[in-house]
């Protein structure tokens, strides 16, 4: 499904645990995770992740707040918007 | 392989979290035809049930696409057919009593403003405008939510004059009888020539005679992404550079909204209208259209280049965001307003901006002279001198031009009008003080122009 797509994006220092955290919350949610990249900005650690909430046991929203949660908890800045927003923006 | 590129990612993220991007307006617009009586009690209530019945999702459900895209929806507001039609079949019209009825459905659907306290009467005024526009003040006073609009002039039917003047005397009225929040009722005034009918912006939105049902239409904005972009460009970019680096962005943000309101449009079950393809400013720094002029090289707004400069912003805007949506519509281009845009303010107050200036300004920008504070003793005639002039444009050039302007009570020059939110805050400019009320009192109408010889 198009639509199903989710793009996570998180910021902040680096540290471990970081992946495994937040892939606990999509095992919980049973979200697919399709693929994962990395890279620093200045001095900050960014995180992107593509997931796939089609077949999730949870809504959109429902996901959204655990993610936000988690990354609070790691203070980490987070954003869970639909690929669909990226789709549209940047291409013609 | 990684299938999408983190680049475009974080320019997302950093138009709207750094650049203030986001979609200034859902606004549902929404016939009322078929809520005429001939008791102007019934008209009332089913206007409510009504507005209640189409309304009542739109904010949840925008809040909802919202949280999706993580992309700010800074207002919802609903149009209606201008009442003024709605009213008239009454056999006890009563226009303050439908103004109060608009802005209760208003609080009960969450909605930020209502449009539609409106008549058209660019040729004359029927019996349910002349009592409408009466109604204006006292409608504006009562109602929190409620924005009156009134076309006074078209390219076709010239400039009603008899009505140009009534607005000076309805624009200085609604403020004085809001004079305790310095003249907030002519903050939601506006008066037009060549009115869009499909407009979603305030305070000129409302569901023109020739529209639909109802339908959503959306209006984008994001001058503080244009001022980024135009600011990043080396200082010696030709003008080639400059307007297509706009016109990428206007593509950006059109496409973005046009996503948000065909999503939002699908959730409701209505049609999707158009897209307003508007740089409107709010008063956070940064979200400034005067910036944006500043930063192709003006030290400041209002300097002589700042009519070419904002010709090709605006044409910039038009052509980037025509690419991006299928429809378009309402008043798209830059808005201008005063008390809305952190740079137009600071230029007023370092004298480098006046009211004659933004008046040559609004011959290229999307609308007209807007939000802007004058002195609470500028005569009614002089106000209507204004709008004369301003109406003048739009019939000559066949563009929508536009005035809302506010004489704050008891307040002069050097003082401010301080509303807050989107409305802002304006320095009280000076207005011309000579004489013009045998020119304003000859009533009649200014006769439509000719087409040809364009010079």
């Amino acid at each position: 499904m198009k639509d199903s797509k989710i793009i996570v994006t998180i910021f902040g220092a680096d540290k471990i645990g970081i992946v495994a955290a937040i892939s606990q919350v999509m095992e919980k949610y049973e979200v697919n995770i399709e693929d994962i990249s990395q890279t620093t900005m200045q001095e900050y650690f960014v995180m992107f992740m593509m997931c796939d909430i089609g077949k999730a046991n949870a809504g959109f929203s429902d996901i959204k707040n655990a993610i936000l949660e988690k990354a609070q908890s790691l203070k980490m800045e987070v954003w869970v918007q639909k690929k669909e927003i990226f789709d549209k923006m940047h291409s013609i | 392989m990684f299938n999408f590129k983190v680049d475009d990612i974080l320019q997302t993220i950093n138009m709207i979290k750094m650049h203030h991007l986001d979609i200034r307006t859902v606004t549902l617009s929404l016939s009322l035809r078929d809520c005429i009586s001939t008791d102007i009690n019934e008209t009332a209530e089913k206007i409510y049930n009504k507005i209640v019945k189409y309304g009542k999702n739109l904010a949840p459900y925008a809040e909802q696409v919202e949280d999706e895209y993580s992309i700010p929806i800074v207002n919802k507001r609903i149009a209606v057919t201008p009442l003024s039609l709605i009213g008239e079949s009454a056999k006890n019209p009563d226009y303050v009593l439908l103004a109060k009825t608009l802005d209760k459905a208003a609080h009960e659907v969450n909605v930020d403003f209502i449009g539609g306290f409106s008549a058209l009467v660019e040729k004359g005024c029927t019996k349910g405008d002349d009592l409408l526009i009466s109604s204006i003040p006292e409608a504006l006073a009562q109602t929190e939510r409620v924005c009156s609009s009134v076309n006074v002039a078209s390219t076709k039917a010239g400039i009603n004059m008899k009505g140009v003047k009534r607005m000076g005397e309805t624009i200085k009225k609604a403020a004085e009888l809001t004079a305790s929040q310095d003249g907030i009722g002519a903050a939601k005034l506006v008066v037009f020539c060549n009115v869009p009918s499909d407009n979603p912006f305030m305070a000129g939105a409302f569901h023109g005679y020739g529209e639909p049902e109802c339908a959503l239409n959306i209006g984008v904005s994001g001058p503080g992404v244009v001022r980024a972009a135009v600011a990043n460009l080396p200082k010696d970019a030709d003008f080639g550079v400059v307007a297509n680096k706009i016109k990428s962005i206007a593509y950006k943000i059109t496409s973005t909204g046009e996503l948000v309101g065909r999503d939002l449009a699908k959730r409701l079950d209505i049609p999707f209208g158009v897209i307003d393809l508007s740089l409107a400013p709010t008063p956070a720094q940064g979200d400034s259209v005067a910036n944006i002029l500043e930063a192709m090289g003006l030290e400041r707004t209002g300097a002589h280049g700042t009519t070419a400069a904002l010709a090709l912003l605006n044409d910039a805007v038009k052509k980037g965001g025509t690419m991006a949506t299928s429809y378009v519509g309402g008043l798209s281009g830059a808005f201008i307003p005063v008390s809305e845009d952190a740079g137009m303010i600071e230029a007023v107050e370092k004298d480098a901006l006046h009211i004659d200036k933004l008046e040559a300004m609004t011959c290229v920008c999307s609308v007209g002279i807007d939000m802007v504070a004058i002195p609470g003793a500028t005569p009614a005639h002089t106000i209507s001198g204004i709008i004369a002039d301003e109406m003048a444009i739009g019939m000559i050039n066949k563009k929508t031009t536009a005035v809302r302007i506010i004489p704050v009570p008891n307040k002069g020059v050097g003082d401010y009008a301080v509303y807050g939110g989107l409305l802002g805050e304006a320095p009280i400019m000076p207005v011309n003080n000579f004489d013009n009320s045998v020119f304003i009192n000859r009533s009649g109408r200014i006769p439509a122009p000719i087409h040809s010889l364009n010079n």
